[in-house]
């Protein structure tokens, strides 16, 4: 029935320090930067998975009210925005520190799991960020 | 709201995620208040006003969430878990426990071993609040 996820959203405060945080440090790159009457619809796509994007969307009038974009930019940088994205690795040492040599505030060092080796970190927003080198499974 | 807000709640978020992520080393106010970049007296009003609770309480929901982990995982003695979690006496720690749970730490171990539960969600999810004391959460959480 349903095939593949082409577009999720998430949140974000500023659409320009957006494209600088995801484009700039984590490698995305930009698929549709429109404008729609007021809305800049804006989605970036990592280049290894060009089908999976992600709307970068601004709280903002005409979709939510001026009251309602304020909770949101609330919540998301109280980090209950709901805006998280899991991403694996190849490396996640080697990406950790490709991150900090990007400037990326990544406070946490890669730990190791049950599932792969991982760690985490938010977005200039607010939003949660996790990269994991998945360990394979068995094959059976 | 206003952006100054935004930027203060970024600050406390900051500092939350340094106590979900450093739980068993001895944090302290003066260092949380340094990673938010505020003053002391600031730190645990604002910390307060953001997430509902002071700081020291946060700190040890998570901790007490990391010894039901281990308690129920691990066959390590409940002292070791109390000191493995970050808390430097077992007095503290068995009355907090407790108080935090509604039994205290041997007792819950008794309700048997848990399934393995990864970081990140699971850790949130399973962690005690006020308003879910004593309740079962979902065992099984799947990676990450």
């Amino acid at each position: 029935m349903l095939n593949t996820i082409s577009i999720t959203q998430i949140y974000v405060l500023d659409q320009d320090r957006a494209l600088d945080f995801y484009v700039g440090k984590l490698g995305f790159e930009v698929k549709t930067d429109q404008q729609f009457g007021p809305m800049r619809f804006l989605t970036v796509a990592l280049p290894s998975d060009p089908g999976h994007a992600v709307l970068l969307e601004l709280p903002a009038p005409p979709s939510v009210s001026p009251e309602l974009a304020e909770q949101v930019r609330d919540l998301v940088t109280r980090g209950a925005g709901g805006g998280h994205l899991f991403f694996t690795t190849d490396d996640a040492h080697k990406t950790h520190a490709a991150l900090r040599e990007k400037g990326v505030d990544v406070p946490e060092e890669p730990v190791v799991q049950p599932y792969g080796i991982d760690f985490g970190f938010r977005d200039p927003f607010g939003n949660s960020i996790r990269v994991a080198q998945m360990t394979p499974q068995p094959s059976t | 709201m206003s952006r100054a807000s935004e930027d203060s709640n970024r600050r406390m978020l900051r500092a939350r995620d340094e106590m979900d992520r450093s739980y068993a080393e001895p944090l302290d106010v003066p260092t949380l208040a340094r990673i938010a970049h505020v003053s002391e007296a600031h730190f645990i009003r604002t910390f307060r006003a953001t997430f509902g609770e002071t700081p020291h309480r946060y700190l040890q929901r998570r901790r007490v969430e990391r010894a039901m982990w281990l308690l129920r995982s691990t066959d390590r003695s409940v002292t070791d878990v109390c000191m493995s979690v970050g808390f430097s006496s077992l007095g503290t720690f068995s009355r907090v426990f407790a108080e935090v749970v509604g039994e205290p730490p041997s007792a819950y171990r008794r309700r048997g071993p848990l399934a393995a539960v990864p970081s990140c969600f699971g850790m949130r999810w399973l962690r005690p609040s006020e308003h879910s004391a004593g309740t079962e959460k979902p065992g099984e959480v799947p990676a990450p």
